[in-house]
């Protein structure tokens, strides 16, 4: 019987998730863990359009007019930026929270398009680092696994201050995950509940990070861009602090950005969304007209070319994709929906990565499991997803009439609603008014 | 013959490339001047003098090299150190050693807040007192403290061992003291004698993790 045939009304209060969610903590007196980002719904780049070429402007030639994709990150200060095809990076995912065949499938998917891979809270493998063209080594306050060694193997260094899916919360890898490779990596005992900590161990605030980032850039003979990563809260404030840090670059995680591990109510309740953030970041690198020179990475919900090319007309210079790009390499497939329902979840629901029993091999150490993720066609695909979502961008923005990515532009959007209007900063539809704006 | 650079007149970076490129095994530095990111990132085995105090992170992640401070050390001396030995004749600010996974960090007076905050194998001796949270969350290594150790001493430790002379004004959360075992009479021993410190080991208690966070569990909730 479907209970709303019958007159049956559900509480939006109440909903079925939320009467779960206390049964749940009722049965076990712990909060709950999972994976995944932010589940609810936030205004987002679906409510933005752009406004293609007609009268008043002229589109270039599908297929035939250029529409360069390429982008330089970290030319502020170091003697080797990266230089990348695409604006599309892969987001920081650690060797732990996924398999060692994820990784390298991650480095070979971006690699195979010319953009960058990140590790993650646990150090570098050769895997990840041999299968990576370009590697941005993540310098977190656990500094589980780090070493000055790969320090210098790294191409980028991205001193990670926070993540959008918990913005002021440090790291978990439950002890499921923490096999004997794990946690040798990690200095830590096999099989315990492990912590990451939330702050940096030896520097608190704004001033400290600029000496951490001099001491970073000595260290690596001012070759390394430096990137400051921001869980988006405060973000015109954080930005603008992260640039006089002597940040290259400034990546902001909006509150849809994914992770491993962590509580569910940390992952819905703190932050804010990638959209609100976007413009705030923008707003300060262009009032310390540093606009182009330090570049922004946005990342958290991005989808496909469309939140791309958003995100690049909102002033990103380029974006960066985490649960997107597991997806593609095979998370949350159909064909394991009937292991994922044993586990009590279904394909498109599965978000248990903190478990380490995923059956695509992707968020586990378990090796049977694991070795069902072949690296090299799994990479193959998030390759061809990276070149859809840059073919997608490229599309809407010759239709727009530009032959860069990076010439689109706000002017180029419209909200379809009066929050997006607001957070975006762009007119709502058929209007000129922008909620907030001063004239 | 040491090659001498005085800070005085060459810019720190100057001094950080010749140190990774190294000409010569032993250097003296002079003028230091409280600056930050002396001597990081060396990753040979030279024998450095630094004539005076310095600022944060002095010999950061420094690898094979003997690197001594003849003064005062700022915020974060020898941070995630690998190997070789980093002495500081004075105090050090907070965070002395952090991270560091080996090697010997000595510090001959005291050491603030949070020294060897999440150690990972660095062994630090520490011939005054150190301030609170020292040890938060060591996972591996040894902090010896031939004075008294401030608040919370070991809060959060995996497998670090501690080992103090004098007071413990509190520990933290699931650090306890530990039973004063042979091996680790012998262990105290040795890094005393690496530290060239002349306390006897018998006059020292142990303190590790309990291990009763090292899982989450509902019985744990307030130490959340």
């Amino acid at each position: 019987m479907e209970p709303a045939s019958h007159g049956l009304r559900e509480s939006a209060t109440f909903d079925r998730a939320t009467i779960h969610a206390i049964q749940r903590a009722a049965e076990t007196g712990i909060y709950d863990i999972r994976g995944w980002g932010a589940k609810r719904r936030l205004p987002h780049f679906d409510d933005l359009l752009l406004l293609g070429a007609s009268m008043s402007r002229y589109p270039l030639e599908g297929y035939r007019e250029r529409c360069d994709t390429d982008v330089v990150l970290g030319s502020r200060h170091a003697k080797n930026p990266l230089r990348l095809a695409t604006p599309v990076t892969i987001a920081g995912m650690s060797f732990g929270a996924l398999s060692a065949q994820a990784k390298e499938a991650l480095g070979r998917g971006a690699s195979e398009v010319g953009t960058s891979t990140t590790t993650g809270d646990g150090g570098m493998t050769p895997e990840e680092r041999g299968h990576s063209k370009h590697l941005v080594y993540q310098y977190l306050p656990s500094r589980y696994g780090m070493n000055p060694d790969d320090l210098r193997a790294a191409d980028a260094i991205e001193v990670v201050l926070g993540q959008g899916a918990k913005p002021g919360g440090g790291g978990m890898l439950l002890g499921q995950k923490i096999t004997e490779r794990v946690a040798g990596m990690r200095t830590l005992p096999v099989g315990i509940d492990q912590r990451s900590a939330c702050r940096h161990p030896d520097w608190t605030g704004p001033d400290d990070l600029a000496i951490k980032i001099l001491e970073l850039r000595e260290i690596t003979d001012w070759e390394k861009p430096i990137y400051v990563k921001v869980g988006a809260t405060r973000t015109y404030y954080d930005v603008k602090l992260a640039v006089h840090a002597g940040a290259d670059v400034v990546v902001v995680d909006g509150m849809q950005g994914g992770t491993a591990a962590t509580q569910d109510v940390f992952i819905e309740h703190v932050g804010i969304p990638t959209l609100a953030a976007l413009p705030q970041a923008v707003r300060a690198l262009q009032e310390l007209g540093v606009h182009r020179e330090v570049q922004l990475i946005v990342s958290g919900g991005i989808r496909g070319g469309a939140d791309m090319a958003k995100a690049l007309a909102l002033g990103a210079d380029a974006v960066a994709i985490g649960t997107a790009a597991l997806i593609a390499l095979g998370d949350n497939h159909p064909k394991y929906d009937a292991e994922y329902r044993q586990l009590g979840s279904a394909a498109g629901y599965f978000d248990d990565y903190q478990d380490g029993r995923d059956p695509a091999g992707i968020s586990t150490q378990d090796e049977e499991l694991a070795a069902r993720l072949d690296p090299v066609e799994a990479g193959h695909r998030l390759a061809n997803y990276l070149r859809v979502m840059t073919l997608e961008a490229q599309t809407l923005a010759r239709a727009c009439g530009k032959a860069h990515l990076h010439h689109l532009e706000p002017e180029d959007l419209v909200a379809l609603t009066i929050e997006s209007a607001a957070m975006a900063r762009v007119p709502l539809a058929g209007t000129d008014w922008i909620p907030g704006a001063v004239r | 013959m040491a090659t001498l650079i005085d800070l005085a007149e060459t810019p720190v970076r100057e001094l950080n490339q010749a140190l990774h490129t190294p000409s010569t095994a032993t250097w003296r530095i002079l003028n230091p001047r409280g600056a930050h990111a002396v001597a990081c990132g060396i990753r040979e085995d030279l024998a450095v003098e630094v004539e005076g105090h310095v600022g944060y992170y002095c010999a950061g992640m420094n690898q094979h090299a003997t690197v001594t401070v003849h003064g005062n050390a700022g915020t974060g001396v020898a941070e995630n150190m690998m190997s070789g030995t980093v002495r500081v004749r004075g105090n050090a600010s907070q965070s002395a050693g952090a991270t560091a996974h080996g090697g010997l960090l000595v510090i001959d007076g005291d050491a603030a807040a949070r020294c060897g905050i999440s150690m990972k194998g660095v062994d630090i001796v520490v011939g005054g007192n150190v301030g609170h949270m020292s040890a938060f969350m060591g996972q591996a290594g040894r902090l010896v403290v031939c004075g008294d150790a401030g608040d919370a001493l070991g809060d959060s430790l995996y497998e670090a061992r501690i080992y103090v002379r004098g007071t413990v004004k509190s520990l933290g959360a699931d650090c306890v003291e530990k039973e004063m075992r042979p091996e680790h009479h012998a262990e105290l021993a040795e890094l005393l004698k690496a530290a060239e410190r002349d306390e006897d080991p018998a006059d020292f208690r142990r303190y590790g993790s309990a291990r009763e966070l090292y899982h989450f569990d509902v019985d744990n909730t307030a130490a959340y």
